[in-house]
């Protein structure tokens, strides 16, 4: 059974770029688009790797990185956040949050692809 | 004897500059403190041997009250010198060298208020290019669209067995992307383009707002008839300059053209001849808010009221918005205003008016009626908290009050030594 992979960003065509390439190498990805209820869409497809954008219609994905920590379920769930902000502070933000990898935008496909194996094998 | 006709204002600003009561000085020259305020009122000539008494007494030369070396100056040459202290300024021959020299002192004082100017602009900007939400959000887009192209790109170039529904689709998608990517960068290079004019400048979206306002005496006939929109006068204007003045103009034309439907001219001059300058009753007459009533008091021509209005808005934080002066009632434009302003006593009681009959310090010591209240900012909703914003109206009050309760402009030009309300020294009491 393939692992799951839940995407959560709002720009539509990098939605689908990073499907495409995951579904590829034979992941299962679910796609999700807004902060509001991101955790709840955790919570309901319980993925084996999060990829979380940091900024978010609604609510930043800091917020909602902290809130899965603080849950029990989702606590040890590998986390790749993507930023468009690569500053010290925003990677120290990431890790206060509990992020288990961080990524700067532009990244390329194979990034993004080695990250998600490299967090699913930890 | 002198003929100069504020020699009196000179003494009067001196006196309190040096933080002396009426009757002290009257009692250091022997005269009497009524006939001490005659003279400063300019009631009264002066010259000889008094002028030279009281010129002792204020530990001046007497051609500084006779002459003047104005006290803005001098409070200038005071700020300068505090800015630089490792040249340490001789601060107590200030009055000497502004007396002595007045074109030198000028121009110290003209080269300081440039350099606060750039300073400004400067700190403006690294704010601005730190924190300014516009520029962030163009920034992450402008980074995601390229993240979108990248990876679309890299799909193309290295699946070779792409389904062509899949291809057709990636196609679509770099086409859409490249075109946004394209419009976004044009946006940001726009933004940049206005940063940069503003630096030429040296002026905040808040200043260029406050000059429109002044330039158009207040008021904007256009938006007095149906048919008037404030696209045209922000479009005719050469004085916005950057995209957040013109914004900020926009708004505030939108509420202007609300009260005029809602208070039009004529009719709002006749109830002012009718019931004077009394935003509540002015209100209640037309149903609306006591900020709508005196927004539109303070928008009436000058030439047209039976007094002059001035008007200052503030946000909860108690940052001023609006800066409509009225003489004898400087608004600062960089420092925090004076925190017993009643404006501010309004915002901690929000929807109960609030008066109170104001004294400013300064040479004058005008007497104010101040008439605010703070209401809530949109629709209010059980949902969340609403924010608040404070209105006060700037009355002058010739029939002066015994009690008046006493304010300045801003802490740091204000004489005034015991002050609760006080949050930083007086350059004006304590020195630098």
């Amino acid at each position: 059974m393939s692992k799951r992979v839940l995407l959560i960003e709002d720009e539509p065509n990098i939605i689908e770029a990073i499907s495409f390439i995951l579904s590829r190498d034979g992941w299962d990805v679910c796609t999700h688009s807004n902060g509001h209820d991101a955790v709840d869409a955790v919570l309901r497809r319980a993925p084996d790797v999060l990829i979380l954008d940091v900024m978010l219609p609604g609510r930043s994905g800091y917020d909602i990185l902290t809130e899965l920590r603080a849950n029990s379920e989702t606590q040890a769930l590998p986390v790749l956040m993507l930023t468009a902000r690569g500053q010290t502070k925003d990677r120290e933000m990431a890790e206060r949050a509990g992020a288990s990898r961080f990524m700067t935008k532009p990244f390329s496909n194979c990034e993004v692809l080695q990250a998600v194996k490299e967090l699913v094998a930890s | 004897m002198i003929r100069d006709s504020l020699v009196g204002s000179r003494i009067r600003e001196r006196r309190v500059m040096a933080g002396l009561k009426q009757a002290e000085l009257a009692a250091t020259v022997n005269i009497s403190a009524s006939y001490l305020n005659l003279i400063e009122h300019n009631k009264r000539r002066i010259g000889g041997k008094l002028l030279v008494d009281l010129a002792g007494a204020l530990g001046v030369e007497p051609s500084l009250l006779s002459e003047g070396a104005e006290a803005a100056l001098i409070a200038t040459l005071r700020e300068a010198a505090a800015d630089a202290p490792k040249a340490e300024p001789e601060l107590d021959r200030t009055d000497e060298f502004a007396g002595r020299f007045p074109g030198w002192a000028r121009l110290v004082a003209e080269r300081h208020q440039q350099v606060q100017s750039l300073e400004r602009t400067v700190e403006a900007l690294s704010d601005r290019f730190a924190h300014d939400p516009h520029l962030a959000t163009s920034m992450h887009e402008l980074l995601s669209m390229v993240t979108a192209i990248r990876s679309t790109a890299g799909i193309l170039h290295e699946s070779k067995d792409i389904e062509p529904e899949w291809q057709g689709r990636f196609h679509r998608n770099l086409n859409e992307d490249s075109q946004r990517l394209a419009d976004s960068a044009q946006s940001l290079v726009d933004f940049l383009d206005t940063t940069q004019q503003d630096t030429t400048r040296g002026t905040s979206p808040q200043d260029e707002m406050d000059a429109f306002l002044k330039e158009q005496s207040y008021h904007f006939p256009a938006l007095e008839q149906s048919g008037g929109w404030p696209d045209q006068i922000i479009d005719a204007t050469t004085t916005l300059k950057s995209t957040a003045a013109r914004s900020m103009a926009r708004h505030l034309l939108a509420t202007y053209q609300r009260d005029a439907q809602a208070m039009p001219k004529h009719v709002f001059l006749e109830a002012i001849k009718d019931i004077g300058v009394r935003p509540d009753a002015l209100a209640q007459r037309f149903g609306v808010s006591l900020p709508a009533a005196m927004r539109r008091c303070a928008a009436m021509p000058a030439e047209d009221m039976p007094m002059a209005v001035g008007l200052v808005v503030s946000d909860g934080a108690g940052a001023l918005l609006v800066r409509h002066e009225v003489e004898g009632f400087p608004v600062p434009r960089f420092s925090a205003a004076c925190a017993k302003w009643p404006l501010f006593h309004a915002l901690t009681r929000p929807m109960q008016p609030v008066r109170a009959t104001v004294e400013m310090a300064g040479r004058d010591g005008l007497q104010f009626d101040c008439l605010a209240v703070a209401e809530p900012v949109g629709p209010v909703s059980f949902e969340k908290d609403p924010l608040y914003q404070a209105s006060m109206l700037i009355l002058p009050n010739d029939e002066k009050s015994n009690e008046p309760r006493l304010i300045g402009s801003t802490c740091r030009i204000c004489p005034r030594r015991k002050c609760q309300g006080r949050s930083v020294h007086s350059i004006l009491t304590d020195g630098i």
